[in-house]
């Protein structure tokens, strides 16, 4: 099982590194053509602006919206859930327009703001340490989308079938398990697949 | 809830991996680095090629003009404090400046100390020569490591000159007996504990991206092969003839350094890049690197 990493700007090593704690093989991805080994992907943190800008000047718009429409996973986090969103907030145009839901871009303000904390996310035990830096709020969701954690009365993570988002930044802590959480969806979708 | 915890500060700069970071002069500049596909821009009031025309005592930039590009774009805006001014690095968290670069090109205000930087909620980054430089800051509470190079002169050397003492320095450290680490740090200079984790790892414990120099594609793409995490480009986009067409190219070369037939494309027709200077052509009082210790 592969599961890759948007390397176009953002925290990568910090990813790539959780993939392979949980025991997967992990790929740096730069280029299109390395989307079609993939069993899915990861879109990191980073900047949205930046890292829209730069997808869609190497295709990787319409390539990452095939490898989605294909079942493939994918999991964005902070700059990743803004790229996966179909509407931004205070913005005409979205970028994959991929999950439906609604976000805010630095919904709890600028860097000073930033902060990290506990929170419940659902199906996983106990409380994850989730880090929340410039980080984007989801202030609406659509049917099919699953909520999955709230942080005071806001949405932190949400899933809507093979696609995963969170607000904030699991790969900044030592625990694997919004990872591993995601590692199962893979191999969920990967067995779909075989079965077919 | 916690904020301004080393992991949230640290994290700040892991986000910016990979980025250009551009110094801009006003909301104009600032909207076309984004456009460019800056991961964030530098506010200040003369990029450090025209602080070294202008000569005389350089100082935190005019809130206005910092406030102006804030408005302007939705990446981070970093700003810079003069070496030691804790006040001015105060007025700019109080601006909510996204990052602030406690730095040399401006002219220090305390010749022996720099900034307590633990005693901030926002994060900082410090220029360093070596590997001593980088973790006495790092100890002060610096989140994010940058060379010095010499700024404003659009010429790269010394920029590689740190990176590449900086990287030996680390495989040094890797390498030692864990017995010689004590009187590796006291000839460095650094904190022990930053050695040993230095030791452990094999790599700074914090970003260290290139800056001082950086002036094309080529440049910016150099930096990223030598170990560089980002670049930060300063004279080298605004005072070029085609600021829109560098900003992108460096940007493109920064993500693809590995791509030289992408970088052949990125850099025809680019136009003249800001002049550059010879670093052997400045005395040592033009000297901005030597400033900070």
């Amino acid at each position: 099982m592969k599961i890759g990493v948007l390397a176009l700007q953002g925290a990568v090593a910090e990813h790539v590194r959780m993939i392979e704690a949980t025991g997967a093989e992990s790929a740096i991805v730069k280029r299109t053509e390395q989307l079609e080994s993939l069993d899915g992907i990861i879109l990191p943190g980073g900047e949205s602006t930046t890292i829209g800008k730069l997808m869609r000047e190497y295709g990787f718009i319409e390539e990452l919206r095939r490898f989605a429409e294909s079942g493939k996973p994918v999991f964005g986090t902070c700059a990743g859930l803004i790229l996966l969103a179909n509407r931004i907030e205070g913005q005409d145009e979205a970028h994959l327009r991929l999950m439906d839901i609604t976000v805010a871009r630095n919904a709890f303000g600028r860097q000073r703001e930033s902060f990290e904390t506990d929170l419940h996310v659902k199906g996983i035990d106990e409380t994850v340490r989730a880090v929340f830096i410039r980080a984007p709020l989801i202030t609406q969701v659509g049917e099919g989308v699953e909520v999955l954690s709230i942080y005071r009365d806001q949405i932190v993570a949400a899933r809507q079938g093979h696609l995963l988002a969170a607000s904030f930044h699991p790969e900044l802590t030592d625990d694997t398990r919004m990872h591993e959480y995601f590692a199962g969806m893979v191999r969920e979708s990967k067995a779909t697949t075989a079965a077919k | 809830m916690e904020t301004g915890t080393s992991r949230v500060k640290k994290g700040m700069a892991e986000m910016q991996k990979g980025g250009v970071i551009m110094d801009v002069m006003n909301a104009e500049q600032a909207k076309i680095a984004e456009a460019a596909g800056a991961s964030a821009v530098m506010a200040l009031e003369r990029v450090p090629s025209d602080i070294r025309a202008a000569g005389g005592v350089a100082r935190m930039a005019d809130p206005t003009i910092i406030e102006e590009v804030m408005k302007a774009v939705s990446i981070p805006v970093m700003a810079k404090a003069r070496i030691g001014h804790f006040v001015e690095a105060k007025l700019l968290e109080a601006m909510g400046v996204d990052y602030i670069d406690e730095s040399e090109v401006l002219t220090p205000a305390d010749e022996v100390f720099h900034i307590n930087k633990h005693e901030f909620t926002v994060p900082f980054v410090c220029g360093a020569k070596d590997i001593g430089e980088a973790l006495r800051r790092i100890g002060e509470g610096a989140s994010m490591i940058r060379t010095k190079g010499e700024p404003g002169t659009g010429n790269i050397v010394e920029a590689v000159r740190h990176m590449r003492l900086i990287n030996s320095q680390i495989r040094k450290i890797a390498n030692m007996s864990k017995d010689e680490l004590m009187t590796e740090a006291k000839n460095l200079g650094a904190p022990y504990e930053l050695v040993l984790q230095v030791h452990e790892t094999g790599k700074l414990p914090v970003v260290n991206f290139a800056a001082g120099g950086v002036a094309t594609p080529a440049d910016a793409a150099l930096m990223m092969h030598l170990g560089a995490d980002g670049v930060f480009v300063g004279s080298g986009i605004f005072k070029s003839e085609n600021p829109e067409k560098f900003a992108r190219a460096i940007v493109q070369a920064t993500t693809h350094y590995q791509d030289y037939g992408l970088i052949v494309e990125l850099s025809k027709n680019l136009g003249t890049p800001m002049k550059g200077i010879d670093i052997k052509q400045l005395n040592a009082a033009e000297r901005m690197q030597d400033r900070g210790w």
